[in-house]
């Protein structure tokens, strides 16, 4: 047991006046999302729900399609998700062990993309889109996957994670007659599994949270993805808050439960080029 | 294998820049020359650039600065240190549509519970995001909020990176509080905070659903950033001026170039690597 000390219970007070901010708008989603018309109209105004309102829930269904919504976002960030973790797994291994030509030169072209932020293609992409018709019925979701396959930032991170793959077991399965496309799978790819995990729990947390792309280029309102879903339910329903709360919640439980029991992914994923 | 670095990986590589090309004129009709980028010349483009300057300084600062507190005083090895973390990570589960729309809801002038609070002790009601001075802040508020988490959880993992005897080490010569604080753990922190810096200052750049979703770039254009602008002019209402929106995407690509490439020159050489 260390003595008490003083400045603990500093430290303790301003962490807890820190938090409450931190946490409010958390806790008013959820709560927000229970109240009924009385208890968000009233004055002052009640932070507490005066009785569990759970027609909210009922009243979103009605509102908006949400369970389409889900269906569609799952969709979307579920192909980003393994499609961006496929070819960078395979791009990955390309750049750490095989030998060709202009390797440094591609990997510098490869790295220089990261740079070249999406808000400033979007035009051209979403023109060529568009022109290829994929903004109407089914095709939509090959309009909102089509420019999302692959990503440098998941093939830098892989590549540092095999590069650190000790040579010796390499050479081992080299010798045991080991090619190269057995030596990925059997070898590489289950060894660095906690890398590949922080790919992909990052690919699809920005997948799952996409808004410009979707927002534009969906045209039939079944297609619409949850983020911008929920964003029409505010414009639609803004009279009633307890309902377009009860929405966000509802929004909220996929990512919430990614970041309660992914957080070691997340940082690891979030934090690859901040440790270097 | 060579199947798949041949057939794959350029195929990959071909969806890849396939999504990268970048037409300045999406849909050319005439040749118009530099018609747009003079055109940007005139005041309105500076209002935009200014407003794009001041939205990433009241976005970014705070943030770090405030996880960057936070992530110190939870190093006091406190009890329950772990949930607190969790706690303070918590706004990074909410997408920047949804919390947009909670903070629209709390924002919101007449029932919302901003001005509800502050009409408990007695303030008048706040025009949150109809008044052009306080707009901008307010979604910057938002997006501070949005981006505390992250920076707890990036700041987090560098501490935990320090090695235990030179904060040991320290500590036996005496250190404590503040100089533990100001002397071992920033300076040893300088990578995650730099790379907070750029991260979030590019984040910031490119902003968009919160002011899709609070303000609409309004009121009377105080919140229009240059990725705003850009959607304004190319998709919303109807408008498809494509080229005037292109040539402010390349100012966008211009600025994004010059930022990272003066913060790493700046910056790299006050940053303390181990």
């Amino acid at each position: 047991m260390r003595r008490p000390d003083p400045g603990r219970i500093v430290v303790y007070v301003v962490l807890g006046l820190a938090l409450i901010p931190v946490l409010f708008p958390v806790y008013y989603a959820f709560a927000g999302a229970v109240m009924g018309p009385g208890d968000l109209a009233s004055y002052p105004p009640s932070l507490v729900p005066s009785a569990l309102h759970w027609a909210n829930f009922g009243d979103v269904f009605r509102s908006v399609p949400l369970g389409r919504f889900y269906l569609n976002s799952a969709v979307q960030a579920g192909v980003i998700t393994l499609a961006q973790v496929v070819t960078s797994i395979l791009a990955a291994y390309a750049f750490a062990f095989l030998r060709m030509p202009a390797k440094a030169a591609t990997f510098g072209l490869f790295l220089a993309t990261l740079m070249v932020p999406w808000e400033a293609i979007i035009i051209p992409n979403y023109l060529a889109i568009s022109d290829w018709g994929l903004t109407r019925g089914g095709l939509t979701y090959l309009g909102l996957v089509l420019p999302f396959l692959a990503s440098a930032f998941g093939t830098f991170l892989l590549r540092q994670a095999f590069l650190q793959f000790p040579s010796e077991l390499r050479d081992a399965a080299v010798i045991d007659g080991c090619g190269h496309w057995r030596l990925l799978w059997r070898v590489v790819v289950p060894l660095s599994k906690p890398s590949i995990a922080a790919v992909a729990v990052y690919v699809f947390l920005s997948a799952w949270n996409q808004y410009f792309w979707p927002l534009i280029l969906i045209r039939d309102a079944e297609y619409q993805t949850l983020q911008i879903g929920i964003s029409q339910l505010n414009d639609a329903e803004a009279a009633q808050p307890g309902l377009v709360l009860a929405g966000v919640a509802l929004s909220l439980l996929p990512t919430l439960a990614v970041v309660l029991f992914g957080q070691r992914y997340i940082v690891r994923g979030l934090t690859a080029g901040a440790l270097r | 294998m060579v199947f798949a670095l041949f057939i794959f990986w350029p195929l990959a590589r071909t969806f890849y820049l396939s999504t990268h090309g970048n037409d300045i004129f999406g849909a050319p009709s005439t040749y118009v020359g530099l018609d747009h980028y003079t055109e940007m010349l005139s005041g309105e483009f500076g209002e935009v650039l200014a407003t794009t300057a001041l939205f990433t300084l009241v976005s970014v600062l705070p943030a770090i600065v405030g996880a960057l507190v936070v992530v110190l005083l939870l190093e006091a090895r406190l009890r329950g240190v772990r949930v607190l973390r969790t706690a303070f990570a918590l706004p990074f589960a909410f997408s920047v549509a949804t919390a947009s729309v909670v903070f629209a809801v709390i924002y919101n002038p007449a029932i919302g519970i901003a001005n509800g609070l502050l009409g408990a002790v007695g303030i008048d009601r706040v025009d949150w995001l109809t008044d052009p001075s306080i707009a901008l802040p307010a979604v910057g508020l938002a997006t501070v909020w949005m981006n505390l988490g992250y920076n707890v959880l990036v700041l987090s993992a560098g501490v935990a990176a320090i090695p235990p005897e030179v904060v040991e080490a320290a500590r036996l010569d005496g250190a404590t509080g503040w100089r533990l604080a100001t002397g071992i753990t920033i300076p040893l922190l300088s990578p995650q905070l730099f790379f907070l810096v750029v991260v979030s200052t590019i984040h910031a750049l490119q902003s968009f659903g919160q002011i899709h979703i609070l303000t609409k770039g309004g009121p009377d254009d105080a919140t229009t950033t240059l990725v705003y602008s850009i959607y304004e002019r190319a998709f919303a209402f109807g408008s498809s001026d494509f080229g005037g929106a292109s040539a402010q995407a390349v100012v966008l690509l211009a600025i994004m170039l010059i930022c990272t490439a003066v913060q790493f020159g700046i910056l790299e050489r006050r940053v303390h690597y181990r």
